[in-house]
């Protein structure tokens, strides 16, 4: 692709010189009017800058002729100004000791009696990015924020966060963040006022890293006065200005429900707007203050319907897309509101790909009983497109809804004359559907085994199809005559089977057929057991080696791990964590919901947190003295409670949690000695322990092989010790929280003594600090109580933090655990555990 | 919201401009996102989505006229704040240099260093108002010949059936001036409206969904206000009824110069347009309408290798009224190796065609007049033997289409004053209509 592309960047083009000898040309044409007043000399300089600039902007590089371009903006020419500024600013970095050069003639422009000179001039002087010329910008900076021009002074809020870029100690000293604070709430101009807010939230949040000061700063942007502040002008303020608004009262927290009716009802003309990021913006606006309303939730979703499905239709493809994306994740948290809308997401012929993908995904989980029949009806029209990966999509669609429907009658009879189709992919797709559907519904098994049985293998070649195929010949083989036959002639031409995964299946299947119909299998199985033996592929041999060990040793037993009865299946697994649609719901107006998928996925680090700080964590009152920690309270609450709201929490099947507790700090101090009746007990439940054993160590018996199963998987790690002397402040804590995925999620029971004396968090917060882990927010009242606890390597700066959920009524305990190190968390885990089941034992 | 990056794509992948706000992404971006984009498309996994990531890099880009406006940045943005902003400076520059295209963009680049400069600075969008930024470009634009465009270009889908419109009307720079200094004070209105239909196979309308814009373009002097009615009986919301014969749109959303206080009452709208080119109004509309072409089409087997198309199309609009570049394209099964078509005898205009590659037949009329009836016959020949059922082998067919001065949701400008400064004083205004098809498919 590059060489083409090369060429092309040096295709004659008349104003595009190429090569070295261009730029010296230019450069010694430079020279020659450098000085010169005659008349014309102004025009030919115009002409020799836009060559200039033209090769820089193809990539060729002009740096060498930065002296002479210098030389050559002394003028009055407002045109040929810019031009330099732009390639000064370009160059600078690169040059610093010849940006000193330019100096000078911008801090004289920054005196200017024109405005629009001045401003220019300083933009320029603050995007010469040269750290040790950062004395120069000062001055200009100081002298900008008070000019009385609005022009000069936006130009100047902005300089002030290039400065800080460049040296953060330089703008800090010179108390610039201050004097943005005053403009903010002062400057009649929205555009200052704007630019005010972007550079603090950029400044401040990169200043709390290291200044706890700074992060206050940072909370204070969210305090009541500035935001109603801001809140009441929006309608001043540019259409951009006011998306960054809507995100910044997005994370401001009401203190009542009048005060959200309010907000929501001097912006509900912003849902009107032609511009589709304001829209998205209030979207998340309300979305976010409802949460704890469910109700009210509700109406909002159907509030935002229109318009959204409005500004999907209107615009470039591109927007439309950025929009779909977020009606998408919308439908798919709530399917049944947008049920009637199906239509709307039916597939144009002329859509690209990626908006197609998505409105199948949305058709597929608006499907009811209402509207299955229309909706199957339309995917089948796709199955014939002559877009092939739009046409498997459909298919697939088709088979997700039979998979969620009770009634799927009409949809098997639809799946089934795919199979008639006779196109390869229709068929192959198909069959894998079928597969899945006869796994839930055991009892559609003659209708589409009928159909199944007549398709030739010969026809069939991808593998999944294939693997699926291969799957109903052994599960059914008692219902299909020549199912033995034709496994034979598989078998047969065991060596032409490209795909792993194909051979393993036809090793199941010949065992399962094998079960039912001895005599017409034998020769099939002892030719498949054989050639998997002689499998090259690893898992293929492995579980050939393993049929023929089990054949030996009983028949019975075989048939019992190989054949065993099976259960429908009611739900298959979620591709994607109900932690994770929550995180990416959080993020909503982001580029995490296109991605499908939470920032820090697909984020650095340092690019994070700008507009992350108000964490679910950091709702919750840290310090002790927070007086208005109720609203915070109620919106994490929501979270546990509402169906609409919390994917996680509703489908784990939690009970909801009770209202109004009001989440507190621990207290450190020691002063109130543990209380006595801490006779409560935590054990871990036993269901993962339960039948497994037993059954690995028949098969250890069987194969004669010398290893437990369950631990060769994982490696004893080495043992673990904690600092008692851990320290994390919140703000790192809710960092990690969201970068780190989890890597333990459990649940415990407790006793009913322990129930019995968890009254108060408090208890339990001095209990597991003896065990150096450390509480970082904790709060609730019976029955629910939530904790925040981490710890940290006593060796390394390796920390876990543990969300831990109890509840008391249900006598259960959840813990999730991330950990800097992924590797230890089980160690971590046994800790946790056992440190919790010590609690309350004498 | 941070841009690091903004830049202009050729085509073939070239920088136009290129502007680099924070310095936070690495030079080589432009390359990276273009064979991205290259590679997409060769891989046939379809156009390459307007946004995606590289190493940590976020793309953002959306293509007008041929070009890639291109947006870079590492902070996890909205993605729709920056898609809109790339799709508005496209705008912008279109403002202001009349025609955009490479050729218009490579004259008058410097012109665009200038708006971008002002547009956005250290990443933050500062504003993007055609008017606020006259008073920060110096650079006079330096038009292109608009003669040579093609004539399918958007600016001419209004000429047809209007003779008087002035040819550069909407290719005018709003910088640019009349021989003589002095600007020519004209307004225009346009209705644009897109349309889509999907049409089962016994020719019954399955969904229909009219997408419009209300488009205004100013070129007034003094920025006078304007009223703009609309029909007085428009509802809003399926649940707003206003009887029978009404027009009643789904939802409709404002530009933020639009003041509502009188729409409730009588479909007003009151604004002061800004300079340039802006939708005042986009609205949506599901309710039933007469759809403008009926489709008929049949394919039928005729013989062991053989198969017959029989297409028929009927314009179901006023006699007075043209459609324009017309092309209905249809897949055929994939073995089809040959096509003759039989057209009307005295058909004139037309054109047809079978892609052999994508095995597509495209029938392609220059004009249809309101009312006429237009049929094709083609006759496919086969390299195997048909099994299952032909219909499900070939199809849909799409039809393309603009229909100047008709609209199929009956919205109407009743009239759009203007706020007089002095009685000589009588601006040029122009409200035109114009309907294309976005997704007008028979099924068979």
């Amino acid at each position: 692709m590059a060489p083409p592309q090369q060429q092309s960047q040096r295709s004659p083009s008349p104003s595009q010189p190429s090569g070295k000898s261009e730029v010296s040309d230019l450069k010694s044409q430079l020279r020659q009017l450098a000085g010169s007043r005659a008349p014309g000399a102004d025009d030919a300089k115009r002409d020799l800058f836009k060559k200039v600039i033209s090769n820089m902007t193809i990539g060729i590089d002009v740096s060498a002729l930065f002296g002479e371009m210098v030389m050559c903006s002394a003028t009055s020419d407002i045109v040929l100004k810019k031009m330099c500024y732009l390639y000064v600013g370009n160059y600078a970095k690169g040059n610093p000791e010849l940006a000193l050069l330019t100096i000078n003639f911008l801090q004289r422009d920054c005196k200017d009696e024109d405005p629009m000179i001045r401003g220019l001039a300083l933009r320029s002087l603050c995007s010469l990015r040269v750290e040790n010329l950062v004395e120069y910008l000062v001055g200009p900076l100081g002298s900008g924020l008070k000019d009385n021009n609005s022009y000069v002074r936006t130009v100047a809020v902005i300089g002030v966060l290039k400065l800080y870029h460049i040296s953060a100690s330089t703008c800090i000293d010179a108390d610039f963040p201050q004097t943005l604070k005053h403009l903010l709430l002062n400057d009649p101009d929205t555009q200052v006022v704007a630019n005010c807010l972007s550079a603090l939230q950029e400044i401040w949040t990169l200043e709390s890293t290291t200044s706890e000061e700074a992060a206050r700063e940072r909370e204070t942007l969210l305090s009541k006065p500035i935001v109603y502040y801001i809140l009441n002008r929006i309608k001043e303020f540019s259409e951009w200005a006011q998306c960054l608004v809507l995100e910044l009262v997005a994370k401001y927290i009401p203190s009542d429900n009048s005060e959200i009716f309010d907000i929501m009802n001097l912006l509900e003309d912003r849902l009107q707007h032609a511009n589709g990021a304001v829209v998205l913006a209030t979207i998340k606006l309300f979305l976010h203050l409802t949460l704890s309303m469910a109700d009210v939730h509700q109406q909002v979703y159907e509030r935002i319907k229109a318009p959204l499905l409005t500004q999907v239709s209107s615009g470039s493809p591109e927007q439309s897309y950025a929009i779909l994306s977020h009606l998408h994740l919308l439908v798919m948290r709530a399917p049944y509101i947008f049920a009637a809308d199906y239509k709307h997401f039916y597939c144009q012929y002329n859509e690209p790909s990626y908006v197609k993908k998505l409105k199948l995904e949305m058709l597929t989980a608006v499907a009811n009983e209402s509207n299955t029949y229309e909706i199957v009806t339309e995917l089948c029209e796709y199955a014939a497109n002559v877009d092939i990966p739009i046409a498997r999509e459909s298919i697939r669609a088709v088979g997700k809804i039979a998979l969620q429907q009770y009634d799927v009658n009409a949809i098997v009879d639809r799946l089934l004359q795919f199979l008639e189709m006779e196109k390869d992919y229709v068929t192959s797709e198909a069959l894998v559907l079928v597969k899945d559907l006869l796994r839930k519904y055991p009892q559609w098994s003659q209708d589409c085994i009928a159909v199944v049985g007549n398709i030739s293998s010969k026809n069939v070649q991808e593998p999944k199809a294939k693997a699926a195929l291969i799957w109903m010949l052994g599960e059914y083989s008692q219902d299909m005559q020549d199912a033995p036959y034709v496994l034979e002639s598989l078998v047969e031409n065991w060596d032409e089977e490209h795909s792993a995964e194909v051979r393993l299946h036809l090793l199941t299947a010949v065992m399962k057929c094998f079960f039912k119909r001895p005599p017409e299998t034998q020769k099939a199985l002892g030719a498949a057991l054989a050639a998997g033996i002689a499998d090259f592929h690893q898992d293929v041999h492995d579980r050939a080696l393993f049929y023929y060990r089990l054949l030996q040793y009983k028949v019975s037993v075989a048939e019992s791990v190989v054949n065993p009865p099976k259960q429908a299946v009611s739900v298959f697994a979620d591709t994607q964590s109900n932690e994770i649609k929550d995180r990416i719901f959080d993020e909503f107006n982001t580029l995490s919901v296109v991605y499908q998928k939470p920032s820090y996925m697909f984020t650095d680090k340092e690019h994070r947190g700008t507009f992350e700080f108000s964490d679910e964590l950091g709702n919750l009152s840290i310090s002790a003295e927070a007086g208005d920690s109720v609203a915070p309270a109620q919106r994490v609450e929501a979270n546990d409670k509402d169906l609409l709201l919390s994917t996680t929490e509703k489908e784990e099947g939690r009970e909801p949690g009770s209202n109004g507790s009001a989440y507190s700090a621990p207290s450190y101090d020691g002063s109130s000695a543990p209380s006595a009746s801490l006779a409560d007990l935590a054990y871990p439940s036993t269901s993962i322990t339960a039948q497994a054993p037993s059954s690995s160590l028949a098969i250890d018996d069987l194969l004669g092989l010398d290893f437990s199963v369950g631990t060769a998987a994982t490696p004893s790690p080495p043992p673990l010790n904690l600092n008692p002397k851990a320290a994390m402040d919140p703000g790192t804590f809710q960092q990690k929280w969201r970068q780190l995925p989890i890597s333990i999620s459990e649940e415990y029971s407790l006793s009913p003594q322990g129930v019995a004396s968890l009254t108060s968090p408090h208890a339990l917060l001095r209990h597991m600090q003896s065990h150096s882990i450390l509480c970082i927010a904790s709060g609730g009242q019976s029955p629910n109580f939530k904790f925040f606890f981490f710890a940290q390597k006593a060796e390394e700066a390796s920390t876990y933090l543990v969300e831990c959920i109890i509840n008391t009524s249900s006598a259960k305990s959840q813990v999730k655990i991330k950990a800097d190190d992924q590797n230890s968390s089980q160690a971590f885990s046994t800790i946790f555990q056992s440190a919790l089941s010590k609690f309350g034992l004498p | 919201m941070m841009i690091s990056q903004f830049f202009v794509l050729s085509q073939r992948g070239d920088n136009i401009v290129f502007r680099d706000y924070r310095g936070e992404v690495q030079k080589g971006s432009a390359e990276t996102f273009f064979r991205k984009v290259k590679f997409w498309t060769e891989d046939s996994e379809g156009d390459a989505p307007p946004v995606f990531n590289v190493d940590g890099v976020n793309y953002f880009h959306v293509k007008v006229a041929g070009l890639y406006f291109v947006a870079t940045t590492r902070v996890n943005v909205s993605p729709s704040l920056v898609l809109e902003l790339l799709q508005r400076i496209a705008r912008v520059i279109k403002d202001y240099l009349g025609v955009l295209n490479e050729d218009s963009f490579r004259k008058n680049f410097v012109l665009v260093y200038e708006l971008l400069d002002e547009v956005i600075d250290f990443g933050y969008v500062q504003t993007t108002s055609t008017e606020v930024l006259k008073s920060y470009v110096f650079n006079e634009p330096i038009v292109i010949d608009t003669a040579r465009m093609s004539p399918l270009g958007p600016a001419s889908i209004f000429m047809q059936g209007n003779k008087r419109m002035p040819a550069t009307a909407i290719t005018k720079s709003v910088l640019s001036n009349e021989p003589g200094g002095r600007k020519r004070d004209e307004i225009f209105v346009d209705v644009i409206e897109k349309i889509s239909v999907t049409f089962n196979s016994s020719g019954f309308v399955l969904t229909s969904e009219i997408d419009g814009t209300i488009q205004m373009k100013s070129y007034l002097t003094g920025n006078p206000e304007i009223r703009l009615a609309l029909n007085e009986d428009l509802g809003i919301g399926t649940s707003d009824y206003r009887g029978s014969g009404a027009v009643i749109l789904d939802d409709c959303n404002f530009h933020e110069s639009v003041h509502l206080d009188s729409f409730d009452v009588d479909r007003t709208l009151s604004l002061v347009p800004p300079d340039g080119e802006f939708p005042v109004m986009n609205y949506r509309m599901t309710q039933q309408f007469k759809p403008p072409f009926r489709i008929n089409a049949l394919i039928e087997e005729t013989g062991s290798l053989k198969a017959e198309v029989t297409i028929k199309v009927r314009a179901d609009f006023n006699s007075s009224i043209n459609a324009n570049t017309v092309l209905i394209q249809m897949p055929l099964p994939t073995y089809t190796t040959r096509v003759n078509f039989e057209l009307e005898p005295g058909a004139v205009g037309n054109t047809t065609d079978f892609k052999e590659a994508n095995k597509r037949l495209e029938w392609g009329l220059k004009k249809i007049v309101g009312g006429s009836e237009h049929t094709l016959r083609a006759k496919l020949t086969f390299s195997q033997e048909l099994h299952g059922n032909i219909m499900k082998e070939a199809g849909p067919l799409s039809m393309t289409f603009t229909i100047p001065m008709y609209n199929a949701s009956r919205l109407q400008v009743k009239y759009l004053q203007i706020a007089k400064n002095s009685k000589a004083h009588n601006p040029y205004r122009w409200v035109r209509y114009v309907t294309q098809a976005n997704s007008y498919v028979a099924r068979l």
